[in-house]
């Protein structure tokens, strides 16, 4: 990418960061990233006596439950199906497609300001709930200064990153190809939602699926759910990254692609 | 004339699913005022999106100065489009809204600060930069649009019912500038349905109707193409019944009506050139005196009303 082409997507990062942070915008992704901050830390002012391996099952099941499953999903959804279609939406695309711009270097301009924001509000939102849930007590400052605690993070921030590139990646797409991809996001948050119950073959199909060999900690499956989880053969972790990451630059080519073929037809959008 | 000079519509289609958009357009339009002049659905729009690559055609191809609108990078450094699309960018303000477009097309802040200061000042629109477009009234937005379709001076102006919502003042201001940068060799593409105003300002018009051209060229040559429509023509002289008995003489000459005053004529011919040749001569041999002189239907409204008749809306 030459000069001219890196300031113009740097300029498409400043814009849409500009449209992503307004007040009620930001503070809906805000709330989204650090419920569970709120939540651990109203727990750290009155629990006094606290167990570390059940503190660390409780920040393993917040991340992979709560982050992963919800909020990461539901935040990229808002951002990245935005991103193109919000612009439709708001009858303002035809002032990007109108610049002596690349369609190209809007579409990975803005698709690098969604991954931008999204991974650092919600790195900093679990960056803040590990800290809480460990920062309290004596054994929780043990664990992050002498022992697990610090690679524990770094996994947790690695699949949080890898989560808002690959479901950022889906609804991206999902924006391109549907007028309203809020039904096919439906779709998608149900499969993720059933992924543990899926023959292997199916499984590999998911986000999810990949970012589980990633997890310091594993969740034990029990109860009713318990009797239909498919246990599959972990992804080696290289493998499970290299995946995502091909993954995301896949959707991203195939953002650049459609885009050039799209035309502005306010009417009928 | 060379298609590095001119827009050109190459046998151009476009159906919105079944919906006709316009049909087997062939155009080349040269710089200058060009104006398209059709009701509402006549496919003004789509011409004007297809012409700046907002839509693309289903059928044949658009050049413009020898370019395709696919590739933006160069193309839209070269053409500047005024939508009619009255949407902005939430939170911003009318400097902020083109300094952020001529940022995005890679200009650096000084100079996109001085490019902007100027476009705004050129529309009139200077005092009002720094308040959000939220505030603005239609006029002003509609200049704010026309402010960022001017900032990064382009070759080719294309602007889509520019005049809309703009007071009288503004209107006049607006026409005199698209005439000037007519002048300046520019391309102006003006879509309106406002006739007499257009009129006066274009070289070249293009009439649609239902997605098809019904006619184009330089207005008086358009108007002499209406021939079940003879011209009428008023003249003002001193002695009107003299002059009227020494024109009805020949045949393209089919109506002559003398003003109650008894000092003008409304004449109707078949060939305007044959009528000029006619009246000097008429003039000389009486000896009367001509005061004035002047088409009475020579002009897009005219033509607009002879060709596409009243089902328009236009004015």
């Amino acid at each position: 990418m030459n000069t001219l082409r890196r300031r113009q997507a740097w300029q498409t990062v400043r814009q849409e960061l500009a449209r992503t942070f307004t007040l009620w915008g930001g503070l809906r992704l805000l709330s989204l990233a650090f419920a569970p901050a709120f939540i651990i830390a109203a727990h750290a002012l009155q629990d006094v006596h606290c167990n570390l391996d059940e503190e660390t099952l409780i920040i393993g099941g917040i991340i992979q439950l709560y982050y992963v499953r919800f909020g990461i999903f539901f935040g990229c959804l808002g951002i990245f199906v935005r991103l193109i279609r919000g612009e439709l939406a708001e009858r303002t695309l035809h002032y990007l497609f109108l610049a002596p711009v690349r369609r190209e270097v809007l579409v990975i301009g803005k698709f690098l300001a969604g991954v931008l924001t999204t991974v650092t509000v919600f790195g900093a939102g679990i960056l803040a709930s590990f800290c809480l849930m460990y920062a309290h007590f004596d054994a929780g400052h043990g664990f992050i200064l002498h022992g697990p605690g610090l690679a524990h993070l770094r996994a947790y921030l690695l699949v949080a990153t890898l989560a808002c590139l690959g479901y950022g990646a889906v609804f991206l797409a999902m924006s391109l190809l549907f007028k309203n991809p809020i039904v096919p996001a439906v779709v998608l948050l149900f499969w993720e939602g059933i992924n543990g119950v899926l023959p292997v073959w199916l499984k590999r199909v998911s986000v999810t699926y990949y970012l589980k060999p990633l997890f310091p900690v594993e969740l034990p499956i029990e109860g009713f759910l318990g009797l239909f989880t498919v246990v599959a053969e972990p992804t080696p972790p290289w493998l499970a990254v290299s995946g995502l990451l091909l993954f995301a630059a896949l959707v991203l080519a195939f953002a650049c692609w459609r885009i050039r073929r799209l035309e502005v037809l306010y009417s009928s959008d | 004339m060379s298609a590095e000079r001119a827009i050109v519509f190459d046998n151009v289609s476009k159906f919105y699913g079944e919906v006709l958009g316009v049909n087997r357009v062939t155009l080349a339009l040269p710089p200058g005022v060009t104006s398209l002049v059709g009701p509402n659905g006549s496919g003004k729009t789509t011409l004007l999106n297809l012409m700046t690559g907002l839509i693309r055609p289903s059928r044949g191809q658009v050049f413009v100065l020898g370019m395709s609108p696919n590739d933006p990078e160069a193309f839209a450094r070269r053409v500047g489009y005024c939508t009619q699309v009255d949407a902005f960018p939430a939170g911003a303000t009318g400097r902020s809204f083109i300094r952020g477009w001529l940022r995005l097309s890679g200009m650096d802040y000084g100079d996109a600060e001085r490019a902007v200061s100027e476009a705004l000042e050129r529309v009139g629109m200077t005092e009002a930069a720094d308040r959000k477009v939220a505030g603005y009234s239609k006029g002003m937005r509609q200049r704010i649009r026309l402010a960022l379709a001017l900032s990064h001076r382009p070759e080719v102006l294309v602007l889509d019912e520019p005049l809309n919502g703009l007071d009288p003042m503004a209107r006049a201001e607006s026409l005199a500038l698209f005439q000037g940068l007519g002048k300046e060799g520019l391309h102006v593409v003006v879509s309106s349905h406002i006739l007499h105003e257009v009129d006066k300002i274009s070289d070249y018009v293009v009439l649609l109707s239902h997605g098809y051209v019904v006619a184009e060229g330089q207005i008086h040559g358009v108007r002499s193409e209406v021939k079940e429509h003879p011209m009428q023509i008023l003249v003002r002289c001193d002695e009107a019944h003299r002059l009227a008995a020494g024109l009805l003489s020949e045949a393209h000459v089919v109506e002559v009506k003398v003003h109650p005053d008894g000092r003008g004529l409304s004449v109707r011919t078949r060939d305007a050139a044959a009528f000029h040749r006619l009246l000097n001569r008429v003039v000389l041999e009486a000896g009367l005196d001509l005061e004035a002189l002047s088409p009475a239907d020579d002009d897009v409204g005219a033509v607009y009303q002879y060709l596409i008749g009243s089902d328009s809306e236009a004015v």
